[in-house]
This record gives structure tokens, sequence and C-alpha cells, in this order.
């Protein structure tokens, strides 16, 4: 008995600070204070204010959105590249539905959505079934798609673009749905950053205290250990992928209801911004390891960046340039963090064997 | 003698045009130790791949309890209660023990129309099965791959037990461990056949297997080269019998001689 108090006491001890550093959002967390102090510093009359606040979060809520999906199917092991274009998809299937065969517009998001998933599903059933890397399979869909996109545009409307698909029936309830400005303390705020809150909230939900979250975690662990237990690892990555290319549908109705046309060369080169996010958040890019709300932290920096550099007065053009930086350090001290983190676990456990 | 828990009857696995396995038959009894020994493809990871549902045989039965069965996926297997601790532990390093020890059978709590992982019992359970095994687990949160070889087998032993397995299947459980380590998952062996499991253990070390075991069956090149009960061999016999006899001798004049040329190069 006295053993048991002593071992429980020390376990109080060390617990907090590798509690701390065991968070894989740990790396974000820092990454967002030191991003929010910078501008604070080089943009101070506009940064802290409630009016800053709702110019960052209009970027990030949309991109949040992704980064959590993205960030499950990294966690899973595997990523997509063509989530980027398939917002864009999502919004032409729905905006040539309601514009050229003049559908109801929610009937037209309905067979958009569909679409989305069956590009999922075919994705991950590539994925599983050939066992081609998901960058080879992804990196084909995102071709086909971003030509299809243009090409089926033209042919349909003779432009890039379908415009006028605020005509359509269904149009207003759908953007009150979707994206619409709310009024709270004098100052417009996306709805899509409730979307954004809600689904993180889900998300995490379901990775930590659902058996899927355990899933999903095994199988970007080692996907042939998990299927000896009994776990469906082709099913869970299926679904991933699927559900990420739901996000990238919410996504695309999301601008297509803000900017009431849907552009064929849209959210083309954002899959890249989305996989920087969850990596900030503490995604491993080899999978079993991340956090839906490191990634929600990680869109957030991206929305401080892209409104900070403006708020500064700076060029725009080095935006992406800042990216880099970003994720290079996050993704440093994300490693640093977790290394700590396992060397204080593999010390407090050799401290118990040598104490016995 | 009771009715063999599990029992293979003339099975034959091909993988194209290879012959894995050829005319293999075996019976496990409940309470009883199964040793599967054999050298390096001898065939001993295709049969229990064919017993734990991974694959199905080419040729041949498979009756569990009795029955005729035919299981299409580990799960299938796992449900009826046929578990397998696998070489590479099918623990995931960076998931917590307590995730790792529920992988595939999660315990849920109702929560209205949603299910919930539940986490506050997992963990507990975790500690008092581990503590029951003699291992003393302070923070059920610790990635499994900060654990020692020893502990990571007995996770995965005390996992395969708690879940009821009828039969549980060891795939070389004490192979990468050193003489201590391979000592305490040889008591689990025991402990587990004394609360009446049929324990198929597998391993090409006879003298991990003969202590424990009730019955060797010993593979070679696909073929089952001898099946027998403890009272009809003994433990020189069965080591003599899994190096291959005369090619041991062969082997220690070969050595021998290569050892004199060296000498006389000398």
């Amino acid at each position: 008995m006295a053993t048991q108090a002593v071992s429980d006491e020390r376990l109080a001890k060390v617990g907090l600070a590798r509690r701390l550093f065991q968070q894989p959002e740990i790396g974000a967390v820092i990454g967002a204070a030191v991003v929010w102090l910078f501008f604070a510093f080089f943009a101070p009359e506009n940064w802290a204010t409630l009016n800053g606040l709702a110019r960052i979060m209009d970027p990030a809520s949309t991109l949040g959105i992704m980064a959590i999906a993205v960030a499950l199917l990294m966690i899973g092991g595997e990523f997509d590249l063509s989530t980027g274009v398939m917002t864009g998809t999502t919004g032409l299937v729905a905006g040539l539905l309601s514009t050229r065969l003049g559908w109801n517009l929610w009937p037209a998001m309905f067979v958009s959505l569909l679409f989305a998933l069956a590009v999922g599903y075919f994705n991950g059933l590539m994925r599983v079934k050939t066992g081609l890397p998901s960058f080879i399979v992804t990196l084909a869909t995102f071709f086909f798609l971003r030509g299809a996109n243009v090409g089926t545009t033209r042919l349909v409307t003779d432009q890039v673009y379908v415009g006028g698909i605020d005509k359509a029936a269904g149009f207003a309830s759908a953007r009150a749905f979707f994206n619409t400005g709310i009024t709270l303390f004098g100052i417009e705020w996306r709805s899509a950053i409730i979307w954004w809150v809600v689904l993180m909230i889900i998300a995490s939900w379901i990775l930590l205290r659902t058996r899927y979250g355990s899933w999903i975690f095994a199988v970007g662990g080692d996907a042939e250990a998990a299927r000896k237990v009994g776990v469906p690892s082709a099913r869970v990555k299926i679904g991933l992928f699927m559900a990420t290319a739901a996000a990238a549908w919410l996504v695309g109705m999301m601008n297509v209801v803000r900017l009431r046309s849907a552009v064929a060369s849209q959210g083309i080169g954002q899959e890249f911004i989305y996989m920087i996010a969850a990596s900030i958040g503490g995604c491993l890019m080899t999978g079993g390891y991340g956090s839906v709300i490191g990634a929600s932290i990680g869109a957030f920096i991206f929305g401080m960046a892209q409104v900070g550099i403006v708020f500064a007065g700076w060029d725009t053009d080095w935006f992406y340039s800042f990216l880099g930086i970003m994720l290079l350090v996050a993704v440093l001290v994300n490693n640093y963090t977790r290394k700590r983190a396992t060397e204080m676990s593999v010390a407090a456990a050799k401290s118990r064997t040598e104490g016995e | 003698m009771a009715e063999p828990i599990l029992q293979v009857q003339n099975v034959t696995k091909m993988f194209g045009s290879v012959i894995a396995l050829s005319d293999v038959s075996a019976r496990v009894y409940p309470g009883e130790v199964t040793c599967l020994l054999g050298d390096n493809g001898a065939g001993k990871s295709t049969l229990i791949k064919i017993l734990c549902g991974f694959h199905q045989p080419t040729e041949g039965d498979y009756y569990f309890e009795g029955q005729k069965v035919s299981f299409n996926s580990p799960r299938e297997a796992l449900a009826r209660g046929i578990a397998t601790v696998y070489q590479d532990l099918s623990l995931i390093p960076l998931m917590p023990i307590w995730r790792n020890f529920f992988l595939g059978s999660e315990p849920e709590k109702r929560f209205g129309p949603f299910k919930a992982y539940d986490v506050d019992f997992a963990k507990r359970t975790v500690r008092e099965e581990m503590a029951k095994m003699g291992i003393d687990i302070r923070n059920p949160d610790q990635p499994v791959g900060t654990l020692s070889g020893g502990e990571r087998q007995s996770i995965a032993i005390s996992r395969a037990v708690y879940f009821g397995a009828k039969v549980l299947i060891l795939d070389e459980p004490t192979a990468a461990l050193g003489v201590k380590q391979a000592g305490i998952v040889l008591h689990y062996i025991v402990r587990a056949k004394r609360r009446g499991l049929g324990v198929i253990f597998i391993t090409h070390n006879p003298n991990h297997a003969y202590p424990v075991g009730d019955r060797f069956i010993i593979l070679r090149r696909g073929q089952v080269l001898g099946d027998y009960q403890k009272d009809e061999i003994s433990q020189e016999q069965l080591v003599n019998l899994m190096a291959g006899g005369e090619d041991l001798v062969k082997l220690q004049q070969e050595l021998a001689r290569l050892l004199e040329e060296q000498v006389e190069a000398a």
C-alpha cells in the first residue's frame, strides 16, 4: 500500500507537464500565440479588435471545415489531393443543374453531394483495392476533375464560370442555411463559422469518444494490425475519403451561395493549404496521430496570416512564403514536443523499474 | 478424452502454384497446450492464418466445437472465440494502452441515439486485467510503443483472455524475447490453459514448447512430420525432430571440417 501511494504521488507530479506536452495540439497553440503576437506588433491598430477577429474567422471557417476532414483522413494514414478541386466541382455540378436545367437549388445540391460521395468512394476503393498510394490515386482524380471542370463548363456555357445561380429557386433558403452574414456586436460574421465550430466538436467527439475514432487512429497507425484484431480497415479508409469529399461539397456549397456563381478553376491548390493546416495542428504525414482541434487552430493561424499581412500593409504576394515558413516551424515544434513526451514516458517507466 | 474444440482435416493451401500446406490435419483440445513446431517456411504461419480466418483453405475441412465452419475474416473467427496473438502483436505503437487493449471490441455506453466509447471503463479494466497478470500499469494513456517487449506481449495475451477466447493462438510469442521475459510469457500460457482455453503455441524453440506443451505437431515443408502426446516423446527426441536429426549431424560434420581446413591453412 505504501509503495502504491508513493508511485501515485509521482504520477501526479510528472502528470501535468507530460500531459501538456503529449497533446498533439501543443505546437499549433504555441504557433497561434506567436503569430497573434507577431501581427499584434506589426498591425496593432486593427488586430486585437472584434472586427479583426471577424475578418480572420472568414477564411478560417471554410478552411477549418476542410482541415477537420483532412485531419481525420491524415490520422487514418491517407491524404487526398483532390479536396481543393472538389470544392469547385461540387459547386459547378449544383450550379449547372440549377441554371441550365432549371432545377431548384436544393435537389441540385443534393445530386452534387451524391456526386462528391461517389468520387470519395472511388478514391477510397482504388486506394484499398489496388494498394496504390493515395498520392497517385487522388492525384489522378485531381487532374481528371480539374480538366473536367473546365471542359464541361466551357462546353455547356461557353465560358469558364457558371453565373446567375442566385436566380435559381431555393437560393435564398440555401444561402441562409449554408453561408450568410450574421450581425453581432455591430459586426458582420459569416455563418460558416458556426458550421466550423459545430463540425469541429462533432469530429473531435467521434475521434476521441467513439469506437470509430479508435479505428481511425488504428488504421493510420497500422492498418494490417488493426484488421487482424477485427477493425474493418478498408471500410474505415473508404469512409474517411467519403467524409473528406462531403466536406469539400459543404465548402463548395458555401462558396456557391456566397459568390452566386461557380468558377471552373475554384479551389485548385487549396488541397495543400488544408494539409498544411492539419500538419500545423499536429497530424503526422505518416498517420496514426493528430487532432481535429489542432487542425482547426491550424486553419485559424492561416486566417491570421492572410488577414494580418493585409492589416500590416505588406504585399500579399508574400503570403505563401509566410505559410511555408509557418509549416516548417510548426512541424519542427510538433516533432520536438512529441519526442519530449515519449522520452518522458520512457524515463518514467525506467525510474519505476529501477525503483522496484 | 474430451472432444477437440478445434480441428482441421486434410487441409491444403495453395498460393498460385506454390503449395504452402499439403494434407495437414490437427486437433486442439480445451485445457491443453498444443505446440505447433517447425522451421522457417514449414507452413506454421499459413496454418494459423487459416485457423484464425485470415486465409481460407484451398481444400480440406475446418471444424470448431464440432461444427464445420468457414471464416471469411479474422473478425468472424474472433466472434466464435478464436483469438490470435500475432508475432507483431497487432498493437499500434502510437496509441495508448487502453485503446489498444479494446481495439476492435470497444466498450460502449448509450447517449440517447448515440453510442460513446466508455473510456473510464476501458482505462479501469486495463489496469485491473494487467494487475492480474502481475503488471502494474500506472498510466493507461501511455503509448504502447514505450513499453518493453514482455509487457507488450502480456497486453496482447491478457486482451485475448479478457475477451473470452476459447482458443488462443500464439504466434511465436517468445521469439523476440530474452530468457527472463520468455519465462514470463510461458507462465501466461500455463495460466490460460488452466482457465480451460485451448492454446495453440507456435514456436521453433522446442525448449520453450516442451515444458508447457501437452501435444506436439511438427510441420515440415508444408506437411505434418509428426503428431505426439507429451508421454509419447521426450524433449531430446523433440529437439532432434525439430532440427531434422540427420541434418543436424551433417551440419556439425561440415562445420568441423571447415574449422579443420582453416586451422590447416593457418
